[in-house]
């Protein structure tokens, strides 16, 4: 196991090595230049050359990818173009919300999902599990923007209980992290469903019927405590899914996260932010993908040999 | 391989299907005969589509679905944006499907130092956050229709590529393949005659399935500014452009909300079928 462990380990940090090589080829093969939107179109070539310099952007493309590795290896993601301000600092400020946000999408998505998964796969085959089945399909299928702001217009306009956007409280963050939830709770609740229905057809849940244990404590307690490594796997691989939603939710919701300040930085062309972001969410998406794997192995000791 | 048909879930047993085949059918009809089914062309800002204080006017019996902030009638533009989001649909699953059969195929097949490059740029694709990369190409590539789709295909292959090469990885073993191989067969011909007819199954059930997500991003993109440009109607769009006013127009989001909705929900219904129709293991479980 621990074997396994190590290898996963240094296996993730080359993929994270790659990430940062791939984000930086990226964004210098772009036909756009940063340096023609920093100066301003009535630049002298002089004044663009000076920038470029001062940028480092007129040495070879592989010396900046090493200086920049460097400088990453210490923490120091550069400076922003437009604002100025260390990329890291930037990051660090907005990380919490977004991380706040990451912790409420997850309650909500386990709350929906697993209720309807559970519910579904004990009912299985009535007309109950035919309509939770198809309320988990629509969840899939429902773009993030779109349940944001209907939820917007009922929640926070039409019945007015919630507020309309922006940060701070309990409240602010109940409306962008069930959006996440409405919309990925579907692949939880799919997701136990069929992992609930292998587990009850096993010969010890048939046991524990014939030793006369009630229902619940079936489902809950011995049912759902082997189906439940699935499910952690899935909120593993679930990340990459949240740092994509999450630019979308934020911008929805004004939340001030890594998100929005990407898409901004987007729009303005502020590469260092782009290639910070990039880096930082690929970050949390491969210890995403590691718990999900430790998950799958704790569960199946047949994959820790592979 | 052959696969009984009338194993097929019949339609009128399945009301789901029946829902999905229908609500598809009638997607294809609307962005075919557009220009038949409206009354007004979808650019086209009304004189009348607007009320005094140049507000846009809620579901009447002139504009059955109401009209946007520039007077434009919103069910012109909700049928027009099917075929954006139908065209998008299609061709960026379609090259998302066929690229990462192909790259899929060869990884397995060829194995080593091929199967090394290919696979590894899988994982580092999966670690990509997806929608910052189709966001950033999209910004910085200034969006066409095919801009678009090969943003979203460029995201998308990789998991096409991953089942393919998992299936071929043990095809390649059976004994059929080793006895082509015994008769002089050219690797070519074993990928492309004798495996890639196992893979079919595969590229349908990822053909369909495919489409729901292709769809769901190419309204996300649009949602976000990037996708097709205006005045091009795309169901994105619509809501992209009334945003900052839809507390006061709430149908200029809730119908071509409802129609993305809808139209990946489809797919997604028939995906799902068409694989357990393929995978009988998988029946029932999902």
């Amino acid at each position: 196991m621990i074997n396994f462990l190590l290898k996963r380990v240094a296996y993730a940090f080359l993929i994270l090595i790659g990430i940062t090589f791939i984000t930086f080829i990226l964004t210098y093969i772009i036909p756009a230049d940063p340096v023609r939107m920093l100066a301003g179109r009535s630049a002298t070539p002089e004044t663009v050359e000076s920038i470029r310099q001062q940028l480092g952007l007129d040495r070879p493309l592989i010396i900046q990818y090493l200086n920049y590795l460097y400088n990453l290896l210490q923490g120091d993601l550069g400076r922003s173009y437009v604002q100025k301000t260390q990329v890291t600092e930037l990051i660090m400020s907005r990380l919490p919300a977004t991380l706040l946000l990451m912790v409420g999408a997850i309650f909500f998505e386990l709350l929906i999902g697993l209720t309807v998964g559970i519910i579904a796969s004990v009912k299985r085959g009535t007309n109950l599990d035919k309509i939770l089945t198809t309320i988990s399909f629509v969840g899939i299928s429902a773009p993030q923007f779109v349940v944001g702001l209907i939820l917007l217009y009922l929640f926070a306009y039409k019945l007015d209980f919630l507020p309309l956007g922006g940060y701070g409280t309990i409240s602010h963050l109940i409306l962008p992290a069930l959006t996440l939830g409405i919309t990925g709770g579907g692949w939880y609740g799919r997701m136990t469903r069929s992992s609930m229905i292998d587990v009850l057809r096993q010969d010890y849940i048939r046991t524990a019927k014939a030793k006369g244990a009630s229902n619940s404590r079936i489902v809950l307690i011995h049912a759902l405590r082997n189906a439940i490594l699935p499910i952690i796997a899935m909120i593993g691989l679930d990340i990459g899914i949240f740092m994509s939603g999450a630019v979308v939710v934020e911008s929805v919701f004004g939340w001030p996260g890594i998100g929005q300040l990407a898409w901004q930085a987007i729009q303005r062309l502020d590469i260092p932010i782009i290639v910070g972001v990039t880096i930082v969410a690929a970050t949390f998406i491969i210890l995403g993908n590691l718990i999900a794997d430790i998950a799958s192995a704790i569960s199946d000791p047949k994959i820790r040999i592979h | 391989m052959k696969y009984d048909l009338s194993k097929l879930p019949s339609i009128k047993s399945n009301k789901l299907n029946l829902f999905a085949i229908i609500f598809i059918i009638l997607v294809i009809f609307i962005s075919i005969f557009s220009g038949f089914v409206v009354q007004y062309p979808p650019d086209e800002q009304l004189f009348e589509g607007l009320t005094m204080q140049g507000a846009p006017l809620a579901p009447n019996k002139d504009f059955i679905l109401g009209t946007d902030l520039l007077g434009r009638d919103l069910f012109s533009r909700i049928v027009y944006g099917s075929r954006t989001s139908l065209l998008i649909g299609l061709i960026a699953n379609s090259i998302s499907v066929i690229f990462g059969t192909i790259l899929g195929l060869l990884a397995a097949y060829f194995g080593r130092i091929t199967e090394t490059i290919i696979m590894r740029f899988t994982d580092l694709m999966m670690a990509f956050p997806a929608l910052l990369l189709a966001i950033a190409l999209a910004a910085i590539l200034k969006p066409s229709l095919w801009i678009v789709a090969l943003v979203i295909a460029l995201v998308n292959w990789v998991q096409v590529c991953r089942v393919v090469y998992t299936q071929t990885k043990s095809l390649k073993e059976r004994e059929f393949i080793t006895a082509v191989k015994g008769y002089g067969a050219g690797n070519l011909r074993i990928i492309f005659i004798h495996i890639l007819p196992h893979i079919y199954p595969t590229m349908i059930v990822w053909g369909t399935l495919g489409i729901s997500t292709t769809v769901l991003l190419e309204a996300t993109l649009s949602f976000l500014g990037i996708g097709v440009q205006p005045p091009t109607p795309s169901w994105g769009g619509i809501i992209f452009e009334s945003q900052s006013y839809f507390l006061d127009a709430p149908w200029l989001v809730f119908f071509p909300g409802i129609m993305i909705i809808l139209l990946a929900l489809s797919f997604n219904i028939l995906g799902d079928t068409l694989r357990d129709y393929f995978d009988p293991t998988q029946r029932g479980r999902s």
